[in-house]
């Protein structure tokens, strides 16, 4: 069980998460200085590292469309925050499988901040408002590189397969 | 069962007979391109090798494009050193797709891909840039992915675990009214779709207003597709494509020419009569907040901006010269031009664009993205509003959350530069 910290609405684009005037910063050890920038109290506290791992994040339809810009995507892994919405743009949605960054598919999820929400399989659980709504699946194609921990340690074991050294 | 263009296009780059959507392949890459953000997908590609033994190579050296665009020159040491850092690997992995900070073969990328030949119909194209959308204008399956499904393209030399997106069939019919542009399609096109109607879905422009849209116009609406959310958009390869590829990019081979089967399986269908429509604004904060011209006419604008990968091309430059030449930006407005590549600002110069627009006030700055996201000049203050012609008016996208960011055609920018307000172009400058 996880409280919601923060909620945003519709088509949250990846200017807001992550804007372009900190597009030289490239680390992800360095990108969630600048997550949400534009929301002072928000970011704050994340420079701050006042959320426990896990934290969810709200959003509404179509969250992080835009730009492809995979800082949008680090700037929240490195806090480890789960992001929940009822749908998320497509490369925003890639780049946060390649990075492991937590997310779940929900198209009715009502919750507030200060909810605290539980994930089972198929559903999101709000425990504030004794509700829970139906998870949709992440993409199937993208299932095995979930399950590797992200592209870059799937991409590796490939190269290791198709070099016969594994 | 037919098969629409996409499915045509990675069926041969899967070596298979037919695939649909839905189907779940690891297409072929013919070029991958990436600018300043390639810093990142050179750490994620270093990171992939890390403990293999194995050396860190390209898959194709010959089949990566890297463009600098974002900050170019450099605002910072920042990015300085981000450069200097992909220079440095372009050079060891012998990269020759590469255009550095040059005044005879330097732009954005959008452009720079197309107008050197990089880019067939039927091919596989990714970028690290959302609007790498635009290259579908030549009959490719062209595509953004991030930094880290780079830097797998980079090592395997294929994109992993695509899923074949779905199609919408988009009929373009009609004429365009004069001083209507593609711009002002794609715009009314991604109002009616919404940002989010076409995610994980492409978008297949057909129809006579298509067919007689030059390569330039079949790149606006390419490039703006993705603002519907879709994963690409593309034009069926025509005369017109031929033409293009041989006489301005140089091409010298033929290039492939074909269509969508004519029983593919369509998701969507959508027709357009574009003689009905009128000029079109993208107003504050999304994209496919479309309305027609007449409902903001009168809004004051302080910074016009013509320019960048949507709008930067020299007929773009040609409509706003002749509109603005001879007359003056108006008092209260700055305006700023930029060409989307160092080859159209030396045409824009020849052809005496550039003087004109000098003349009438504006700023006409050096090919580059910085001022459609905010991150290189042309910075917005708290209060202000922008009008541009770029592809973007999210809050906080020109620099500033604080401001506001209209999008229109050059026609629209050039004429509302002279009033300092939203001016219809048929009845501009008044």
């Amino acid at each position: 069980m996880a409280k919601v910290v923060f909620k945003v609405g519709d088509d949250v684009s990846t200017d807001i998460i992550y804007p372009g005037r900190f597009m030289a910063t490239v680390l992800p050890t360095e990108t969630p200085q600048y997550a949400f920038m534009d929301y002072h109290e928000f970011n704050a506290k994340i420079k701050k590292k006042e959320f426990p791992p896990q934290s969810i994040i709200v959003a509404g339809k179509n969250f992080g469309c835009g730009s492809s810009r995979e800082q949008a995507a680090s700037c929240l892994k490195g806090p480890d925050f789960v992001v929940v919405a009822p749908n998320f743009s497509r490369i925003f949605l890639q780049n946060a499988i390649n990075l492991g960054l937590k997310m779940v598919i929900c198209p009715t999820i009502e919750a507030n901040e200060g909810d605290e929400l539980e994930f089972s399989a198929d559903q999101v659980i709000n425990k504030s408002s004794g509700k829970s709504f139906p998870i949709v699946a992440l993409p199937k194609a993208r299932q095995v590189i979930i399950d590797a921990g992200g592209l870059i340690p799937f991409t590796r074991k490939l190269l290791l397969e198709s070099k016969g050294k594994n | 069962m037919g098969m629409t263009m996409v499915e045509k296009i990675l069926a041969k780059a899967t070596n298979q007979v037919s695939v649909k959507a839905g189907d779940v392949l690891e297409p072929r890459v013919d070029l991958a391109m990436s600018h300043e953000n390639g810093a990142l997908v050179i750490n994620q590609f270093k990171d992939i090798f890390q403990g293999t033994g194995l050396e860190a190579k390209v898959w194709d050296p010959a089949k990566i494009a890297i463009i600098f665009d974002h900050r170019v020159p450099a605002e910072s040491s920042k990015t300085a050193g981000n450069q200097k850092k992909i220079r440095d690997f372009v050079a060891q992995q012998g990269i020759t797709k590469f255009h550095d900070i040059r005044g005879d073969s330097g732009g954005i990328c959008h452009q720079i891909l197309p107008e050197f030949g990089y880019v067939r119909p039927g091919k596989v194209v990714v970028g690290t840039d959302s609007h790498t959308t635009s290259h579908g204008a030549l009959g490719a399956f062209s595509f953004g992915i991030g930094a880290t499904e780079m830097a797998a393209v980079w090592a395997l030399g294929r994109v992993l675990n695509v899923e074949v997106p779905g199609t919408i069939r988009v009929v373009c019919d009609g004429k365009f009214k004069s001083h209507v542009a593609p711009k002002d399609l794609i715009l009314h096109l991604v109002g009616k779709l919404t940002a989010e109607g076409a995610n994980f879905k492409v978008i297949e422009f057909h129809g006579p207003a298509i067919e007689q849209m030059p390569t330039s116009g079949r790149l606006v609406i390419c490039n703006m597709t993705v603002e519907a959310g879709a994963t690409a958009g593309i034009v069926p390869p025509d005369g017109e494509t031929i033409r293009y590829l041989q006489k301005e990019a140089g091409v010298k081979d033929k290039p492939d020419i074909f269509g969508p089967d004519s029983d593919a399986v369509y998701d969507q269908m959508i027709h357009i009569d574009v003689s009905q429509l009128v000029p079109q604004i993208a107003c504050p904060h999304t994209v496919d907040n479309v309305k027609p011209i007449h409902e903001v006419l009168g809004t004051k604008i302080n910074q016009i901006v013509i320019g960048s990968c949507t709008n930067g091309r020299l007929d773009d430059l040609a409509i706003a010269a002749r509109i603005l030449k001879g007359k003056k930006v108006a008092r209260q407005t700055r305006m700023l031009i930029f060409p989307a590549s160092t080859r159209i600002y030396l045409q824009a110069l020849k052809k005496g664009y550039v003087a004109d627009f000098m003349e009438a006030g504006a700023v006409v700055m050096n090919s580059g993205c910085g001022p459609c996201l905010g991150i290189h000049q042309g910075a917005l203050a708290d209060g202000d509003v922008a009008l541009a012609t770029t592809n973007r008016n999210f809050k906080g996208r020109m620099g500033n959350p604080n401001a506001e960011v209209y999008l229109c055609s050059p026609a629209v920018a050039a004429a509302s530069a002279i009033t300092g307000v939203i001016t219809d172009p048929s009845k501009g400058g008044e």
